[in-house]
Order: structure tokens, then sequence, then C-alpha cells
């Protein structure tokens, strides 16, 4: 977990936020609160509206309905120059006519600091995202993780009192990507501004987010940390978004035992009726002959640090995930039956 | 490779017969334009004297003026209004193929008639005609050209800077001028040089439009008037200026134009 201290008070609030294109609702009546110095992810796949929200929290979308608070005040309808937020845009978006300085400059600029001041911020903000070298060249001598990180330190520059990252990292490659999540997150705390980032990576969120909210056709699923986004998804979307799920198809009966052809589980719920029980490739552990459900391994994949057993069962259509650890003493080979054992207190039940 | 070489020469051949046919008269009328004797059937040696009496050639230097303060306007109006056109259709959300047929017209209406057009119209409102009724004639054909030019530049625009700017706190006029200004401006003088070089040879509308008298006459019309009594070297030199004029125009806004598509 992180070591700064996360207040609660809120620094924007979304309120009822909406937005149509036509019969289109693009964002859908999303309410929302950002923390004070925390890292916000804004998740989902392509056309859940994430892009639309950021955009109406930069100024360049009109709200249909609702407000945007920023610490109090509504700037629903404040022109983008007149909002303490920055945006940093996905394509980069640099000016391709100036050089790495004057870009960075060029916010300072408009706020009319006098010359010194500027020069001295562009100098340490150079110095924080490790750009010094290159504040002669142009955008077009530049590789794509240092046009990123311009793009970065130009609306950081201007110490915004939210910085919004439209999918910072997307065009970067896998192992690039991955350093520079962490180094996004070094700089957040670095730096104390709230960030909320836009993305579609799950993983991406997972592993930078303090908070996050899930979108899906422009409704907000869920927001929570990583942590209660994972382990207790509040529905069967999020559960499938966030992560890899099983599900198993089912009836709990009215002694509130899940119920599948070959597998019962006591999970002690209130549903009753069908239902899906999700549960995580982790949280299935095979264990000795005749202790739980038997299935047969179909596929397996291996992952370096452990491996998945792809375990066809009774109950289920699709083979259900296993991680067992790489190391595991009873090897696996595809074509054994083995048994496996839930345990019902890391599953979810959703009502079908 | 030699066998490609061979097969290709017929090719060649009529690759330099092309260009002869294109660039030998222009070569022959730069050579006599520098001829001593100023007879097209005898080389006398090399020698400035037609250009020296083209300097001292009252007529040709009003005309010359003229041209000048023609194609000087005629761009800079254009230019503006060009690009101001481009940016309007190439930023409209709803794009209409009809606006834009209606921009694009002069440039495929033939010459001879949009010049009758204008100079009926001239005459309806009871416009004196002069230098200026050229200078609006010629920023109505300029006008499509510019903008032609603007717009493919548009095409490659990425507005994301345009926010980015906008973001980072400046006004819509400050961006205008900071961001998309400049990163037009290649495109919008290549625009224009190529304004200026069809507005300074541009004969027929000027002929229509200019009106009697010294006081409109262009270049292109000088010259019309000076080779119905027969070629003199005079001309030839005349001819070169324009021309050197016009290539090198020519060439600058083509230069300009590969730098920004790099």
């Amino acid at each position: 977990m992180t070591d700064a201290p996360h207040s609660h008070e809120p620094i924007l609030t979304i309120d009822g936020l909406h937005k149509s294109f036509g019969p289109v609702n693009a964002v859908d009546h999303v309410s929302l609160e950002i923390r004070k110095n925390e890292f916000f992810a804004l998740l989902g796949p392509s056309g859940c509206g994430k892009t639309t929200l950021l955009r109406m929290l930069a100024g360049f979308e009109t709200p249909t309905g609702g407000r945007i608070l920023l610490e109090g005040n509504d700037i629903s309808t404040l022109p983008p120059e007149k909002r303490p937020l920055n945006l940093m845009f996905q394509s980069y978006a640099l000016f391709p006519h100036m050089t790495v300085a004057k870009n960075l400059a060029y916010g300072l600029e408009m706020d009319r600091l006098p010359k010194a001041e500027i020069a001295r911020r562009v100098e340490e903000i150079m110095a924080v995202t490790d750009l010094g070298q290159f504040a002669g060249r142009k955008p077009d001598q530049l590789s794509g993780g240092q046009k990123q990180r311009v793009a970065l330190a130009r609306a950081l520059v201007k110490r915004p009192k939210v910085l919004l990252l439209d999918e910072p990292l997307g065009a970067l490659d896998k192992k690039l990507r991955e350093r520079m999540q962490l180094e996004l997150k070094r700089l957040q705390h670095e730096v104390g501004i709230t960030f909320i980032i836009v993305t579609h990576d799950q993983e991406e969120a997972l592993v930078m987010a303090d908070r996050m909210a899930i979108l899906k056709d422009g409704k907000l699923l869920q927001c929570g940390s990583p942590e209660d986004v994972y382990e207790t998804p509040a529905d069967r979307f999020v559960a499938n978004f966030i992560g890899v799920m099983n599900f198993i198809e089912g009836v709990v009966g009215s002694d509130g035992i899940f119920n599948a052809d070959g597998l019962k589980l006591a999970t002690g719920t209130e549903i009753r009726g069908a239902a899906t029980l999700a549960v995580r490739p982790e949280n299935i552990m095979v264990t000795a002959a005749g202790a739980g459900g038997a299935g047969k391994i179909v596929d397996m994949a291996y992952h370096g640090l452990d491996r998945v057993l792809h375990v066809k069962i009774a109950a289920s259509e699709t083979p259900l995930q296993v991680r067992v650890p790489a190391n595991a003493a009873v090897p696996h080979t595809v074509g054994d039956t083995i048994h496996i054992a839930i345990d019902p207190d890391r599953t979810r039940l959703f009502k079908n | 490779m030699r066998m490609a070489n061979s097969s290709r020469l017929p090719g060649r051949l009529v690759l330099l017969a092309v260009f002869g046919f294109l660039y030998l008269p222009i070569a022959v009328l730069v050579a006599l334009s520098f001829n001593e004797a100023g007879l097209p059937t005898s080389w006398s040696g090399f020698s400035f004297k037609w250009y020296a009496a083209l300097a001292g050639n009252g007529e040709i230097l009003g005309a010359a003026w003229n041209t000048l303060v023609v194609a000087v306007f005629a761009t800079l109006i254009s230019t503006a209004l060009g690009t101001l056109l481009a940016l309007g259709m190439e930023t409209r959300r709803r794009k209409s193929t009809g606006l834009e047929a209606l921009a694009f017209a002069p440039m495929v209406i033939p010459d001879i008639v949009l010049a009758v057009a204008l100079l009926t119209f001239f005459s309806l409102l009871n416009v004196t005609l002069g230098l200026h009724t050229i200078i609006i004639s010629h920023v109505i054909f300029d006008l499509a050209f510019v903008s032609s030019v603007v717009r493919a530049r548009l095409k490659h625009f990425d507005y994301s800077i345009v926010e980015a700017s906008r973001d980072l706190g400046a006004s819509g006029w400050t961006t205008f001028w900071r961001v998309t200004f400049p990163v037009l401006l290649p495109a919008i003088i290549a625009g224009g040089l190529l304004a200026f070089t069809l507005s300074v040879d541009e004969f027929i509308i000027a002929f229509f439009t200019a009106g009697a008298g010294r006081s409109s006459i262009t270049l292109p019309i000088q010259i019309y008037s000076m080779i119905r009594f027969g070629i003199t070297p005079e001309i030839n030199a005349l001819a070169t200026i324009v021309m050197g004029v016009s290539a090198l125009a020519l060439l600058i806004s083509q230069w300009l134009n590969k730098e920004q598509m790099q």
C-alpha cells in the first residue's frame, strides 16, 4: 500500500454527470468522488464512455446534465483554459513547431508568469522527468517514450489541481509500458497531484490506481480499491473484466447451499434460486482424490511462476482455470483426472 | 541490369523528346534574349543589351509595376481569405460537397468564361475598370488555389494540438496565432506563392477587366501588344525575366510543400 497519507476529503465531485449524443448515452448519470492526492483510474472497454467523461472534466465536451465540482466550486460551464486541470493527451499533442523547452514553457506563459520563474520551473520539471538533454529538440526528433515524457511534463509543469491522463501508455511497447506504470506512480507521489487516468487495460489500473471506477455503456458499475474490485466484484461484468474468473451456473437451495452438477458449496448467501458462482483460478485447490469435485485436465499453460490448468468438470460447460505453482509436488499432465476444492469464502455469487 | 537498360532505351528516347518539345522553345527564347545582334537567325555574341533596353523602356517598366501591384495585392488578399476559407471548410462539423464544389469552381471554369462574367458583372454595377478590378478578379481565382493548398495541409493537421493549447490556458485567439497559424504557415506561404505566380502571368482575365488606357496595362497585356509588331529581342528578355520570377516562386512553393509533408 502507499505510504502517503490519503485524506478522504474529495477534491473533485462528479455529480450525476450525463452526456448524450443524440439517442446514445455516452455517459449515463455518473456520480463519483475523487479524493485529494489519489491515483484514480477510469476503467472500461472501448466505447464505455470513459474518454467522454474525461473530456467533460477537461472542458472539451459540454455535459448534457449534472455537475462537476472542483473543491466545491462548479466548473461544469468553464472553458478548458479556465479550469485548473490539465490533460495529457493520448496522442501527446506536442506542438511540432516548438522545442521541448518551448512546449513546456507554453502553459506557464499563458499564466503570465515572470520569465525567470518560467525558466526555473521548466528546468525543474525537465530534471524530474529526465528530459534535460532534449530541451532544444523538436518533437519529431524524439522517440515515443521521450514524447510521452514531454507530454506528461507539459501538463505537470502547470501544477494543476488534478492531472487527467488519457490512455497515457497506450502507444508504448509492453516493456516500456510496465516501467512507465511504476514511473508514473512514483511521479504522482513526488508531485502530490491528484491523477485521473483513463485506461482499458485492467492490469494497468490494478497496478497503478489507489481506487478505480469501472464503466460500461456509460454507466458506473463499481468504484473501489483494486483489492475491493478484484475480490468483491459488484456484478458478473466486473468479475469477468478484472483478472481471470471462472463462472459456474447452478441453483441455490432454500438452505443457502449452491448446487451444480457434482458440486455442492455452503456459501451462506442470501440469494435463492438460479445463480452464478464466480471463483478466481488461484482460489481453486487441487486436492487429494475424493476430497472434492472431479475433473479432467484438458489443457495446460506454463506461466513461469505458475501453471494454469484447464479442468473440465461436469458442472461447467467451459473448463475451469486452476492456478497451481509451477513447482507443484504432484506433476499434472493433460488427460489426468484430478480433484478440486473451492473455498466458499473466496467466491462470489450473482443472481441470474 | 544491362538488359534492363537497353530495353528501357525507347522509353528514354520518348522522355527526351517530350522534354525537348517542352523546353527547347523556352531555351531558344532565353538564349536569344542574350543575343547581341537581335536577329533570331544568327548568334553574334553574348550581351545584356536587350535587358538594358528594357530598363530604359518606360512603357514596359510601367506595365511591370502594374503587374507587381496587382500580384502583391491579389496575393495578400487571396492568401488571407483562402486560408480562412480552408479553415472554415475543414473545421465545419457537417461537410458539404456542394460548398466545396462552389469554392473550387474558379479553378475549373475556363478563364475566358470567368473573364466575360466578371466584365459583365463590373459593368452591371457601373464599376470603373482599372487595376482594382484586375486585383478583384485575380483574388477570385487565386482564392480557390490558396484554399486547396491550405486544405491539403489541414487534412493531416492534428487538431489535438489546438485542444492542448486551450487546456494549457490559451484562449481561442492566442491558440490560433501561436499554434494553428505557425503550423499552417508553410502551406499558407506555398499557397501565396502559387497565387503570386498565377497572377503575374495571367492574361485573359486581366485583358478583359483592365479597361482602356495605359494606366492599367500589365506585363502580359504589354507583351501581347508588342508582339503584334513582331517578336523583338526585348520581348525575349522580358519573357525570360517573367519566367524566372514565376519559376522561382513555384520552386519555393513546392519546396515548402514538400518540407511540411515530412
